[in-house]
């Protein structure tokens, strides 16, 4: 790329040609503020808050999305300049519910932040208020277009990142709203509960439903048992809601909170991750000898498994029919801990700690109730359970460190990479090497199938078979691989796809913000939690052969099917 | 208006002709809606949801170009349509007014119909009829030099019509039955 040079407040800029004058000033250390603007995402320069002087031009451009030129003379910090930005941000509260004391973003908004750093005390114009109602028809999702300041943020990232596009701008003027087509609820759609759209929001338009009442009537409830299971990517982000480095890993500060807050028992997804492994690696082996249906996909991502439901229906014989991990979980709790612990499972409450919004609407799928009673109760977001020790007062840092309680709580560093994208390959192969070959790896590590890269392949040598693998996380690139199955061009053995970008630790109930950056030093504190751990292979974990041996026989054998197995739905694109 | 329980059958059948000509083609959406507007009157999600599919686009794109544009609608024209110009000659001389006291009267705007079905408002181009503006038409009546005023009087005339042939059809329906 040729580089251009201009100046932004007389400061000589190179850049490279193409590049944008805001990100030129902020490669430049020159803070400009935006607000609709999404690096690579969102770059449609609705909100006029970036905007800056350019000599020569009349009027003020908007940063974002003008390029930057050579011998271009920018200034980010005249009065013309703070006025114009103030006067956007006005308007946009001119019509804004101020809420933020009881705002679920109070705190953590950018329109908040923004009004403050422009040092708005008074908005000068009463304008009328806009009247849509709020969705609560998602299990997952909850939208509040009063709060809405029609960025579009949310909807390229559902159409660009996810490439669902539930949502979109409809009607005009006063009208315009941001929502489902003939404004139906999100439930109605085929929005895939992934939560994205909430990452992104700069305000409290789009968030995911709160149940944290549910669970503290549980727990205050002396005559309920009430356990608990936290996902391999809520250790590596939950700090973060304490101020901590993304990527901070908290395992025992957070099993500590955990027992704090009063859950009966404090357990691991960790442990039916490395389940899952023996039952989902069972099954690739199983179809690849008996000619079975290929590529095998990994089925544990919720959102992953509606968007095929919806968009790719003649592809669900390809899925695993394994239940997400926390699915699995579920079904064991009520069924196998309370065998052993002596606890009569109506009595039990079983909640989960995900990274993930979609999960929420998982657990209430009609066929997810094998235990006989409903397997996980309910689903709190990693965003949940910060405010809920906040509620009580528990700062994660100073947390007692301990460890989960036995025996659902025993995991292997196979299992902690489910958190990642990658990992769930990864763990795949570590055992299904072993398993086939017998003979011990010379490195756990596959590296090729780590990273953002949005499709990654590998190609590895498993006894006298070559096993051709494919990665991909974010619907967007979900879909490429979909569409070369369809068109015959995959030569695939077994394919892992995550619905969110960076897989769970990226997911739409983690931490807010959770960009690029973030998500990076996330899967390092991932890779940094496998190395840790004494075992790293799913079939060496002792409680995993326990479980064997005590209840579930063999996998994919009977009971297996009937707790840890399910089959999917083909949904029309549209109802 | 499902496809099959519709008595239009003719009209999908055309318009499936029209989708299948653009399918998969993004760009034709304008064009596709047209259609549909000019054939059924309007745009149920039926049909919108045809469109998504055969031209490959999300639904909520669909839904959107079809509530920004005000010469697409979402319901059934009304019985007695209100069209009201507003050429430049109109609008200057009032068709805005006359337009907002026609939506605050029957409580729907341009491009919706109420939902008893009886009337529907849009806005159009230039009638030619400059010298007698602002102009308005209701179906086929046309009125020249409208005021805000007369909105009542004019809504009043259809709605008397309408008890008028109601109490026709009774009359006829009494008299058949006897
Ligand atoms: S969205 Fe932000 S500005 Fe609006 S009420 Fe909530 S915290 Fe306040
Ligand atoms: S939850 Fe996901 S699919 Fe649903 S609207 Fe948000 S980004 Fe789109
Ligand atoms: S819901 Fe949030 S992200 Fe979406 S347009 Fe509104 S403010 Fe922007
Ligand atoms: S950030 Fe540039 S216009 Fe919104």
């Amino acid at each position: 790329m040729p580089m251009i040079s201009l100046t932004i407040d007389n400061k000589k800029v190179e850049v490279e040609q193409g590049t944008s004058i805001l990100e030129a000033a902020r490669e430049a250390g020159t803070g400009i503020p935006s607000l609709c603007y999404l690096k690579d995402i969102n770059v449609v320069g609705v909100c006029r808050v970036c905007v800056v002087e350019v000599k020569g031009a009349r009027s003020l451009v908007a940063s974002c999305v003008a390029p930057a030129a050579e011998g271009m003379e920018v200034l980010t910090n005249t009065n013309r300049v703070r006025n114009a930005r103030r006067l956007a941000v006005e308007l946009i509260l001119s019509d804004h519910p101020m809420e933020c004391p009881t705002c679920i973003r109070n705190l953590n908004c950018e329109l908040q932040t923004l009004a403050e750093e422009l040092g708005i005390r008074d908005v000068r114009f009463e304008g009328e208020r806009t009247k849509h109602t709020a969705d609560n028809s998602s299990p997952s999702i909850i939208r509040d277009p009063q709060k809405c300041i029609l960025c579009r943020r949310c909807v390229s990232v559902c159409e660009h990142v996810q490439s669902v596009k539930a949502i979109a701008p409809q009607n005009r003027g006063f009208d315009a709203v941001v929502s489902p087509a003939f404004e139906a609820g999100l439930a109605e759609t085929e929005c895939v509960n992934c939560g994205q759209c909430s990452l992104v929001c700069p305000t409290g338009a789009i968030y995911e439903k709160d149940d944290t009442t549910r669970v503290w009537d549980a727990l205050a409830d002396p005559n309920i048992h009430v356990v608990v299971q936290t996902a391999p990517a809520v250790r590596v982000a939950l700090g973060e809601i304490f101020g901590m480095e993304p990527g901070s890993v908290v395992t025992t500060q957070m099993v500590g909170a955990l027992k704090q807050l009063g859950f009966n028992k404090v357990f691991d997804t960790d442990f039916t991750a490395d389940l899952t492994i023996m039952e989902e690696g069972s099954e690739l082996i199983e179809r690849i000898k008996s000619g079975g249906k290929l590529p095998l996909i990994t089925s544990c991502s919720p959102g992953w498994i509606k968007f095929i439901e919806h968009f790719y229906p003649d592809l669900l014989p390809h899925l695993s029919t394994c239940k997400s991990p926390q699915q699995m979980f579920g079904a064991l709790a009520k069924t196998y801990y309370t065998g052993k612990a002596g606890v009569d499972p109506a009595n039990v409450f079983s909640v989960s700690i995900m990274p993930c919004t979609a999960k929420k609407f998982e657990s209430q799928r009609p066929e997810m109730n094998s235990s006989g009673y409903q397997d996980v109760d309910v689903v709190l977001t990693t965003r949940e359970l910060g405010r809920m020790l906040k509620l009580a007062g528990i700062d994660l840092s100073s947390c007692p460190e301990e460890e989960y309680d036995d025996p659902m709580g025993i995991s292997t560093g196979a299992a902690v990479i489910f958190g990642a994208t990658g990992g769930v390959m990864e763990a795949a192969l570590r055992t299904a090497y072993e398993l086939i070959t017998g003979e011990t790896l010379p490195s756990v590590d596959f590296k090729t199938v780590r990273g953002m890269e949005g499709v990654k392949e590998a190609s590895v040598q498993v006894g006298s078979l070559n096993v051709n693998v494919a990665v991909a996380h974010g619907l967007g690139n979900a879909r490429k691989l979909l569409d070369a199955i369809k068109a015959g061009d995959a030569d695939y053995h077994f394919i892992e796809i995550m619905c969110c970008p960076g897989g769970c630790i990226g997911g739409g109930g983690q931490p807010i913000p959770t960009d690029l950056g973030i998500r990076e030093k996330r899967i390092g504190g991932i890779y940094t939690a496998d190395e840790k751990m004494v075992l790293r292979k799913s079939h060496e974990n002792p409680a995993i052969q326990q479980i064997y041996k005590e209840f579930l026989e063999e996998p994919l054998g009977h009971r297996s099917h009937e707790l840890l197995h399910t089959q999917y739905v083909a949904r029309g694109k549209y109802k | 208006m499902k496809e099959n329980d519709c008595k239009c059958e003719h009209l999908w059948a055309e318009f499936n002709q029209t989708l299948e000509k653009n399918s998969g083609n993004r760009s034709a959406l304008i064009t596709v809606l047209h259609k549909a507007q000019e054939l059924f009157g309007y745009i149920p999600r039926e049909v919108q949801i045809r469109i998504a599919e055969e031209l490959e686009i999300p639904l909520a794109d669909v839904y959107g170009v079809v509530t920004f544009y005000n010469f697409f609608s979402l319901k059934p024209q009304g019985k007695y349509k209100i069209s009201v110009c507003k050429g430049t000659s109109c609008y200057v001389r009032g068709a805005s007014g006359v337009l907002e006291r026609f939506s605050k009267t029957l409580g729907v705007g341009p491009g919706d119909s109420t939902d008893d079905g009886q009337f529907s408002i849009e806005v159009v181009r230039c009638l030619g009829a400059c010298g007698l503006s602002p102009v308005m038409t209701v179906n086929k009546d046309v009125y020249a030099l409208v005021k805000q005023e007369s909105i009542p009087e004019i809504l009043d005339k259809y709605a008397a019509e309408e008890v008028q042939e109601s109490a026709t059809d009774t009359l006829q329906r009494d008299q058949r039955e006897t």
